[in-house]
């Protein structure tokens, strides 16, 4: 009997063509997505690059300068040399260029640009063309204010990124704490993002427990039943894992205030790069009003 | 001074105010004694390492540590708090659950900045116990990108940079690789030679006589059974009914199927 289940086809004949991921394999698949990115976040903050020998403090305060300056530039130019500037401190700090167009770019352009789309119709001014059947004006006016939007947010998104890649979490957290951020937010994000991990190990660990014992595919009430009992699994274990995570805080003299320790130093370097960063901005600010 | 580092009378406690954790559990342990806390799952093992750290307190009973009694109203106090805390060390069976911190470094100096030590203190010390438990290499690494056997020397690490009188450790050596089983029963060892007192859980009986000198059997909360490792593992029919081993039917060597007292979980066989 052993023997004739061990000759049976392992391959069922019907799904020989690629079939659709279920939503455990889906599931299981985006959980080991989001592990992977952090651990890719972790190699480039770890590269020998230019952001990444800059002293956190001045990368917050200089790329926190560089996002309020393309926010507010009001020239196409400005923001665009902005960007360049982004692309230019992404190629020396060694982030791949193809991943930042994948991961951010592109979805931005898809996030931001279904936001923008209505104001080349919409807004008031010369128009350039009208859409066939539907007649609607495209204006001058719509597009220059859907570039503007665009541009802005893909260079300020860029600098954000930038920043959280070239730099370790628990450094972007202490340069935080030395800005005058509360201590409590700075602890709190700084939990979160450790047991994020947890969770997440978690939960794949369930949904790979769950897809070992499975045979061809859930209907879509069954997906939908197991969902939302894997929520309720997941919260449940949240829950203790938060109460023993605070009796571990307790058992180490915790009584409700958190202390940190900060230990940067900064060298010449730092402030000659906090120096650049400034110049930049207010040229930014002067020349972009 | 008292002799004792923990006397424990007629200690009470359940879960939900329903469940019975603990029923009249009554015992102490000497100062500088090795005390091995036995039993299977849900024996009340881990509640009591947490009643004698001050992390849940008895509903009935009296429990002294260190020669003072301790109560919910005593940790009120900051100095009684700082000073316990500073004295007694908890090591949880998670480490997960211990490591909170965004990285190595951090989470030692915790414990130091909780106690409001000075900072260039801290910096050092820190430094030092990294040294000695040989994680400096670690020191910037997130605890979840450490292995299990890391994760344990980290959080052995960051409650002995406070260098308490008594260390607490539930279940030290579950889930771990018989290296890092073998690194921390060897430290238990030799931090207990310089006169510390250590109390320890666990449901593997191999590694009992290495960490305790005595031992306190619990089944169902209540405690069954105290003595010396030699004498306690020696009584079968007591960790049979304790449930820390059972009889099953195997053979051996081709001379057939019979019977005998086995543990799985750390290859023991006391027959």
């Amino acid at each position: 009997m052993l023997q004739s289940t061990s000759e049976a086809p392992l391959v069922h004949p019907k799904s020989k063509r690629k079939r659709r991921q279920g939503f455990i394999e889906r599931t299981v698949r985006s959980l080991a997505d989001v592990l992977e990115q952090a651990l890719f976040a972790e190699e480039v903050a770890k590269a020998d690059g230019l952001l990444q020998s800059i002293d956190p403090r001045v990368k917050v305060v200089g790329l926190l300068l560089l996002v309020v300056a393309t926010a507010s530039a009001h020239s196409l130019s400005i923001i665009l040399a902005l960007f360049a500037l982004a692309l230019a401190l992404a190629l020396l700090s060694h982030v791949p260029i193809r991943r930042l167009a994948t991961r951010v770019w592109i979805g931005v352009l898809f996030f931001t640009g279904s936001i923008a789309l209505p104001a080349i119709f919409i807004t008031p001014g010369v128009a350039l063309v009208h859409v066939p059947l539907l007649h609607w004006p495209i204006t001058a006016q719509g597009i220059k204010a859907a570039l503007y939007l665009l541009t802005r947010v893909e260079t300020a998104t860029t600098l954000s990124v930038l920043l959280v890649l070239c730099t370790p979490w628990n450094q972007v957290l202490k340069a935080l704490r030395v800005l005058r951020v509360p201590v409590v937010f700075v602890v709190i994000l700084g939990m979160t993002y450790r047991y994020i991990f947890v969770l997440l190990q978690t939960a794949a660990d369930m949904f790979e427990s769950r897809q070992s014992r499975l045979v061809g595919r859930l209907d879509g009430q069954e997906q939908r039943r197991l969902a939302a009992a894997s929520v309720g699994v997941l919260l449940g274990k949240s829950l203790q894992l938060s109460s023993d995570i605070y009796l571990a805080m307790l058992a180490r003299g915790y009584r409700g205030e958190v202390y940190t320790l900060d230990d940067f130093k900064a060298q010449p370097r730092d402030w000659l790069a906090l120096g650049g960063f400034v110049i930049v901005a207010l040229f930014a600010f002067w020349f972009g009003r | 001074m008292s002799e004792l580092a923990f006397d424990l009378q007629n200690i009470f406690y359940h879960y939900n105010s329903e469940v019975a954790a603990l029923s009249d559990v009554s015992f102490s342990v000497a100062r500088g004694a090795r005390v091995a806390i036995l039993g299977a799952n849900g024996s009340g093992k881990s509640t009591l390492l947490r009643i004698l750290d001050g992390l849940y307190f008895p509903e009935r009973g009296q429990i002294n540590v260190l020669g003072a009694p301790l109560t919910e109203e005593q940790l009120q106090d900051e100095e009684f708090a700082f000073r316990f805390r500073q004295r007694v060390a908890l090591v949880f069976q998670n480490p997960d659950v211990q490591l909170f911190n965004p990285t190595v470094f951090d989470e030692i100096a915790f414990g130091p900045l909780q106690m409001r030590w000075p900072k260039a203190q801290i910096r050092e010390r820190v430094e030092e116990t990294l040294a000695l438990f040989e994680i400096t290499h670690l020191k910037n690494r997130s605890p979840h990108r450490l292995s299990g056997g890391e994760k344990k020397r980290v959080a052995l690490a960051s409650v002995l940079i406070l260098d308490p009188e008594v260390l607490l450790m539930d279940e030290p050596t579950a889930a771990l690789d018989p290296k890092s089983q073998s690194m921390v029963i060897d430290f238990l060892a030799g931090w207990a030679g310089s006169g510390k007192t250590i109390v320890t859980t666990t449901h593997d009986l191999s590694t009992v006589g290495e960490i305790a000198d005595h031992c306190l059997i619990f089944q169902n909360g209540q405690l069954m059974a105290q003595g010396a490792p030699a004498t306690i593992l020696g009584d079968n029919g007591l960790l049979e009914r304790t449930n820390l081993i059972h009889v099953h039917r195997h053979a051996h060597d081709g001379q057939g199927i019979h019977s005998h007292p086995h543990q799985h979980i750390g290859h023991a066989h006391p027959h």
